[in-house]
């Protein structure tokens, strides 16, 4: 058993800021995480983080105000309104603060951090560092951990939590290159994994954004909010599903169909390719399905060639770069063949503004987290943003928690120690020993190609009904798939056959909550139900995790008080 | 384009066993880089094959590996563009300590570069504006902050294999990047940590390193600015 007050899951952005917060005022914090923290999803973020700063030129009234409504505006109304404006009002400073740790962000010719339009924005309010935005910060915020001297183990498969008495004292952890389960005990534990965008086949994200942190709440009765809503990145490489950054539209790309037509002005002929996420994938999606691909094929492209060589490798060498190695696309002669992809999940792990969720001493912060800021559809540059704001929150409040809390301390810890490892391995011994009739990889693959299908960018009742009955068959049918690979030392069979319960879950309650919601919201578009419906679905989704079956929903209001609904034009 | 043979380097520590090549045959239609050749042996030839994984978009760092002799990302190499025909060889960063089949031991590698003090050191701490930096002096910064510590110059470098306390290409480039960052007040708190023969003067500019790197950086570079900068510090005091 190994004790540390605040035990953080997942080394990215949001984790790394709450364990710089919570040991810089004193605590004893650990991170544990799957990879070396400097390899976090959050270093693929590419286009930038916003914050009304109001460096740019075009933006000199911006306010966190504005920011706000845009947000919430781009959420589709369904964002918590004050939690909006508290993360907005907080992004200025923290933005800031990011920039004196040394965060290398690009910079206006007076020497200020320079901003770009986004989508969805009123004001050019993204302040960026060329294309590659979130390995920076991340890269930066991992320097902070070794200046602070974080404990970080390294290569710890964290499998579950610790719930004694109904509080979170903990996690079992799976020590990847020793081999052999651990039990991590402390105070407080705080969730900071990251989205589950490989439930998806076409999914921008890393092979480890799993939803792993989001299922361990789950199945420990935390319920998961508002997780139908699902973003659909626009521009998604064809062949490889890698992100090209929204900054390629921010600074002056076209969209083009296969008539080469910039359609966009169809569908939003104010915003043009800066409209929101949802928006402008729902254009490229019926473009496609018109038959207006290129080559009517299902892809469109990303026309980039005429900001010219120089604008490129000054804003976009990143994205240059990764279309050459990974589509054999060269933007400066060439466009670049993209159709949208899965990029981000919107919905996550039940918490407030402060991280915390209904489990005293559990807390989440992240694309794992859903607070609410982003509703029903996420505005570019805000994730980057919701890390860092929420990551320094979460950490600030564990901080108070643990302060007042009474019992608990490390001679309590080792007393309990024992019996949750001891459970972890019954757990993977009974996987091994199954008679093996299913194979989890087949199996993992019909989940996401189900996911793709089912419940992408367009939904529909029977479409979505026929995929939550095979997402439930394939959860019986994982319970016959087992360990091909017993080894102790750097097991990935394990961690991939194990991870996949999650991911069926987390799967689950995406499927469940977009078949209840019969109306059309942000990225949850409906074909059956084509309009937004504020007097019966103004409300968040909250399934909690039933051991077989589906989960169970339940709904509660959007907390209002700053902007009235209204329809969104751009 | 029919079968691909991926001829792998396996090892076990725990086995005890001496490390050994093991073919595998991957049908090819299309497309098909080393890090999506590993998955499909991996799911559907051998589960145990293990190897390190996250972005598979070449910004996370975790696959560098040593592919038909040269130092490459599996995610970024897709083996149309090898010129091996149909066998592809994949092993580990060579010279460095093995843990199990293609993932090594990094602890050593993180250490050095916990050692050179790899953040922002300053004097102030009123954040309410940002630190004015130029684009000209941001531009300095360019270069050594796309590294993505994935270890492959690490590897590369005779000067590593020949002493183990050099604390290597991956972290000199690093305390380059905080040396001339405009905004930072070290003077001469970082300078014990590379000014000195398990630093800087230990690259003997072999340059491997800049062949090695997988983003193109240019380690030897930043190590060459280090030494100009020492001496210009002992005969002139200036910090920057």
């Amino acid at each position: 058993m190994i004790y540390h007050q605040l035990i953080v899951v997942g080394g990215g952005l949001a984790g790394l800021r709450a364990a710089v917060e919570a040991k810089a005022a004193g605590l004893d914090v650990a991170i544990l995480t799957q990879v070396h923290p400097g390899r976090s999803h959050s270093g693929a973020a590419q286009g930038g983080v916003n914050g009304a700063l109001a460096n740019h030129p075009e933006g000199h009234d911006d306010t966190p105000e504005k920011h706000a409504f845009d947000t919430v505006k781009g959420s589709d109304y369904l964002a918590d309104q004050p939690a909006a404006l508290q993360m907005t009002t907080d992004a200025v400073p923290a933005i800031y603060e990011l920039e004196h740790m040394g965060c290398p962000f690009s910079r206006f010719d007076d020497g200020r951090i320079a901003q770009r339009p986004f989508g969805g924005a009123g004001y050019p309010r993204t302040c960026y560092g060329a294309d590659k935005t979130g390995h920076y910060m991340l890269h930066t915020l991992v320097e902070q951990a070794y200046k602070h001297q974080i404990t970080m183990y390294i290569e710890r498969f964290v499998m579950g939590l610790i719930v004694e008495d109904g509080e979170c004292r903990g996690v079992v952890a799976y020590n990847m290159t020793k081999g052999g389960f651990e039990e991590f005990r402390g105070e407080a534990v705080i969730m900071a994994t990251g989205g589950a965008g490989r439930t998806y086949s076409n999914t921008t994200n890393a092979v480890i954004s799993t939803g792993g942190g989001a299922a361990m709440a789950y199945h420990a009765g935390v319920p998961l909010k508002d997780m139908e809503f699902v973003q659909f990145h626009p521009t998604g490489l064809y062949t490889t599903h890698i992100l090209m950054t929204e900054g390629c539209r921010g600074e002056g790309g076209y969209l083009v169909n296969g008539e080469g037509e910039r359609f966009m002005r169809r569908y939003a002929p104010s915003a043009m390719e800066l409209a929101p996420r949802d928006i402008t994938s729902r254009s490229i999606q019926q473009e496609i399905d018109a038959g207006r691909g290129i080559g009517g094929k299902d892809y469109v492209y990303l026309d980039l060639r005429h900001l010219g060589a120089e604008t490129l490798a000054e804003k976009l060498p990143g994205t240059r770069d990764l279309a050459i190695h990974f589509e054999g696309v060269d933007p400066v002669y060439e466009p670049i063949p993209i159709q949208p992809c899965q990029h981000y999940s919107m919905g996550g792990i039940d918490t407030d503004v402060d991280g915390k969720t209904m489990m005293p001493g559990l807390y989440a912060a992240g694309e794992c987290a859903c607070v609410t800021v982003h509703g029903a559809n996420r505005l570019g540059g805000n994730s980057l943003l919701e890390t860092i704001v929420f990551g320094r929150r979460a950490g600030s409040a564990v901080v108070g928690f643990i302060q007042g809390k009474s019992g608990g301390g490390k001679a309590a810890a080792e007393a309990a120690a024992g019996s949750a490892a001891a459970r972890l391995q019954k757990r993977i011994d009974d996987i091994a020993a199954r008679e093996g009739t299913e194979d989890a990889y087949v199996i993992r693959t019909e989940m996401t190609v189900t996911m793709r299908y089912h419940f992408g960018i367009y939904r529909e009742q029977g479409k979505m009904q026929e995929g939550l009955d095979t997402l439930l068959a394939l959860k019986e049918r994982l319970k016959k798939a087992k360990l091909r690979y017993t080894g102790g030392v750097w097991n990935i069979d394990m961690i991939r056959t194990t991870e996949l319960e999650g991911m069926l879950d987390v799967a689950l309650a995406t499927a469940c909550g977009a078949l209840a919601r019969s109306e059309s919201r942000g990225s949850h578009a409906r074909t059956d139900f084509e309009t937004r419906d504020d007097a019966e679905w103004l409300k968040h989704t909250v399934a909690t995790c039933r051991p077989e079956g589906p989960p169970k929903l339940d709904y509660r209001p959007v907390e209002m008080g700053l902007f009235e609904p209204q329809e969104r034009k751009y | 384009m029919g079968d691909v043979t991926f001829h792998i380097k396996r090892f076990d520590a725990g086995a005890g066993a001496r490390p050994y090549y093991q073919d595998f045959v991957v049908p090819v239609q299309g497309s098909l880089t080393v890090m999506e050749a590993l998955f499909d042996i991996q799911e559907k030839q051998d589960g145990s094959l293990a190897f390190r994984y996250c972005c598979r978009s070449s910004i996370c760092g975790s696959c560098a590996m040593y592919i038909n002799g040269r130092y490459r990302l599996a995610c970024q190499t897709n083996i149309r563009h090898l010129r091996s025909g149909d066998k592809v060889t994949v092993e580990p960063l060579p010279h460095m300590p093995m843990v199990r089949d293609l993932v090594w031991d990094m602890d050593g590698f993180f250490d050095k570069y916990e050692f050179i003090k790899p953040w922002l050191i300053r004097n102030s701490h009123t954040p309410d504006a940002e630190i004015p930096q130029s684009p000209d002096e941001r531009r300095h910064l360019n270069m050594p902050i796309d590294c993505i510590l994935c270890g492959a110059c690490y590897s590369s470098c005779p000067s590593v294999w020949t002493e183990d306390h050099y604390i290597g290409p991956a972290a000199l480039l690093k305390a380059y990047r905080f040396e001339v960052d405009s905004r930072d007040d070290a003077g001469k708190t970082r300078m014990p940590t590379w000014d000195n023969e398990r630093g800087a003067y230990r690259c003997h500019t072999i340059t491997n390193c800049v062949e090695a790197c997988p983003k193109e950086l240019n380690p030897t570079e930043g190590i060459q600015w280090l030494k100009r900068a020492a001496v210009r510090r002992r005969l002139f005091g200036k910090t920057k």
